[in-house]
């Protein structure tokens, strides 16, 4: 409990991460309230799982935040003395995992049903009603999916160390690696299924017949792919957790 | 209280520090002295537990670091005055250090009172001077009233006012009964400050003992003679059983282990002329700076 309370004053006496959190919730909200104040009224209705698709913004700010949170001990050598005060040091960095997670979580919460709250309030239709396991997986789902990203992006903070480095990372993977891969002859679609940010999507989004016709049917259900993208972030997670126990501070 | 055995850290091909072996009495302040580079920085992390040493083992107590239990009651530490974020404030830092182990919030105002950063404890962190700095960094040794303090060069930068401060801090703290290891790479500052040296050069301990042995033994007094007959004052030295050296440059020699009424009585009884008969010690600094060149030029032999 204490290392956790010591990880909240260090997350929080700074500004960035107040800041990133409030941008990440921003850019959902007010991404849905936009489109629902533009779309023209004889599209019909507008289904809960579009807020995925500004979930995904928000959620690589959230993973910018969680990857700075560690690199910036590195950068400022703070986690030499995070180190010196807590010897354990898979104690303390998962800790910090805990920690920014919990954020994270709370982060994707606000965002998604702030989000939906906003259409919901602009265009009021009963599809956005949420009565369907799908309209509650797109919307309660951005909960555990910013959890898990925000678990990667910590394990890869731990293991890339330099901000620039950690987050330009992140940024050309989600927004750019992972949609060449699918456009990669022959092998890219099936390579496509098994990455970590097209199957958080597919968590958040998948199941639905107009998700099916853009990226095609995906080996996992939505449930299936939360669990392997937990997995993965888990096991980058240990990988992360041994290097820094092996190296030195 | 500090108990190094065989301690040795290589990066890559460096040897930063090799097979040093060292201990650190309760209760005094011990100066850790070596030129720049000479592996100090890294001794005082594997100390802590930061880095982690290719052989050998570092004690505190009898423990290693890694096995205290809330660290920061039993070792406090000062490597670096810029560990610290600059957009966090001196109060929050010393706040999350003294969660991890379960120090009272309490603790954090009294050390904030002690070196004197209360009035500005909610600035951050990266608008205070390097002596603002360096005080936080002692805030945060201190926070779990440790017995124990390492402290890294700390004057290192500080204006003569910074380095008056923490001069005296680091007496007081020994005259509470603490073990301080500090390390510098100034002699005459260590002098001033530290009851015994740990002395290494190029990773290798160089000597161990009270510092007023080293001073004595390192300062290698000479007696400087000079005269018109150099050559056979030198040959009835010698044969006096006295070690000489010849120094051109001043056209003296310099006669060691010796007396000025010694040389001055041979000189007599072999009827030469002297134009001066004096004593030179050499000083503290200079006969730092010769030791641990030799130790440097030991090394470089050794290793070509």
């Amino acid at each position: 409990m204490n290392l956790l309370a010591a990880e909240r004053i260090k997350l929080f006496s700074t500004r960035s991460p107040w800041w990133c959190t409030a941008v990440a919730i921003a850019l959902v909200v007010g991404g849905m309230a936009l489109l629902a104040a533009s779309a023209p009224a004889d599209i019909g209705p507008i289904p809960t799982w579009v807020t995925s698709q500004f979930l995904q913004f928000g959620m690589v700010v959230v993973m910018v935040m969680a990857t700075v949170s560690v690199t910036t001990e590195y950068r400022f050598s703070t986690i030499r003395t995070t180190f010196q005060a807590v010897p354990n040091r898979t104690a303390a960095l998962l800790a910090k995992t805990a920690v920014v997670g919990i954020v994270a979580t709370i982060a994707g919460l606000v965002s998604a049903f702030g989000g939906w709250a906003m259409m919901a309030l602009l265009r009021p239709d009963p599809a956005l009603a949420l009565t369907t396991d799908a309209q509650w997986r797109a919307i309660a789902g951005a909960g555990p999916a910013f959890l898990v990203a925000a678990v990667l992006a910590v394990a890869v903070g731990i293991l890339v160390r330099q901000t620039a480095g950690a987050v330009a990372l992140l940024l050309v993977w989600t927004l750019l690696v992972e949609n060449l891969i699918r456009v990669i002859p022959d092998v890219g679609p099936l390579i496509y299924q098994w990455l970590p940010f097209t199957n958080i999507m597919n968590f958040l989004a998948g199941g639905s017949a107009d998700v099916e016709e853009e990226v095609g049917v995906m080996a996992l259900t939505p449930w299936a792919s939360l669990a392997y993208v937990a997995a993965l972030a888990g096991g980058l997670l240990v990988v992360a957790i041994v290097t820094a126990n092996r190296r030195d501070a | 209280m500090i108990e190094s055995v065989g301690l040795t850290k290589r990066y890559g091909a460096t040897l930063a520090v090799d097979d040093l072996s060292f201990s650190v009495r309760s209760g005094t302040v011990t100066g850790f002295l070596g030129p720049n580079g000479a592996g100090k920085s890294t001794t005082m992390r594997m100390i802590l537990g930061l880095d982690r040493p290719t052989a050998g083992e570092v004690r505190i107590g009898g423990k290693l670091y890694r096995e205290l239990t809330h660290p920061l009651r039993t070792v406090g530490a000062l490597l670096d005055a810029k560990w610290v974020h600059p957009n966090r404030s001196a109060r929050s830092q010393l706040r999350w250090m003294a969660r991890t182990n379960r120090l009272p919030e309490a603790r954090v105002d009294e050390v904030l009172d002690i070196v004197g950063l209360t009035a500005v404890a909610r600035q951050r962190a990266g608008t205070y001077s390097l002596g603002m700095s360096q005080r936080l960094g002692i805030a945060g040794a201190l926070l779990g009233d440790p017995e124990v303090l390492l402290f890294d060069e700390p004057v290192n930068g500080l204006d003569p006012e910074g380095i008056h401060w923490i001069r005296r801090f680091m007496q007081q703290l020994a005259r509470e009964g603490r073990t301080v290891f500090v390390s510098s790479h100034l002699l005459s500052e260590m002098a001033l400050t530290a009851t015994d040296l740990v002395v290494i050069g190029r990773g290798r301990l160089i000597s161990q003992g009270p510092t007023a042995e080293f001073a004595d033994s390192a300062s290698g007094a000479v007696v400087q003679v000079r005269g018109p007959h150099l050559g056979e004052l030198a040959d009835v030295l010698r044969q006096a059983g006295l070690a000489v050296v010849d120094v051109p440059a001043e056209a003296a020699l310099h006669v060691s282990g010796s007396s000025t009424e010694h040389v001055g009585e041979i000189a007599a009884a072999n009827g030469l002329v002297l134009h001066e008969l004096s004593r030179r010690g050499s000083s503290l600094e200079e006969a730092f700076m010769e030791i641990t060149k030799q130790d440097v030029e030991y090394v470089t032999g050794a290793t070509a």
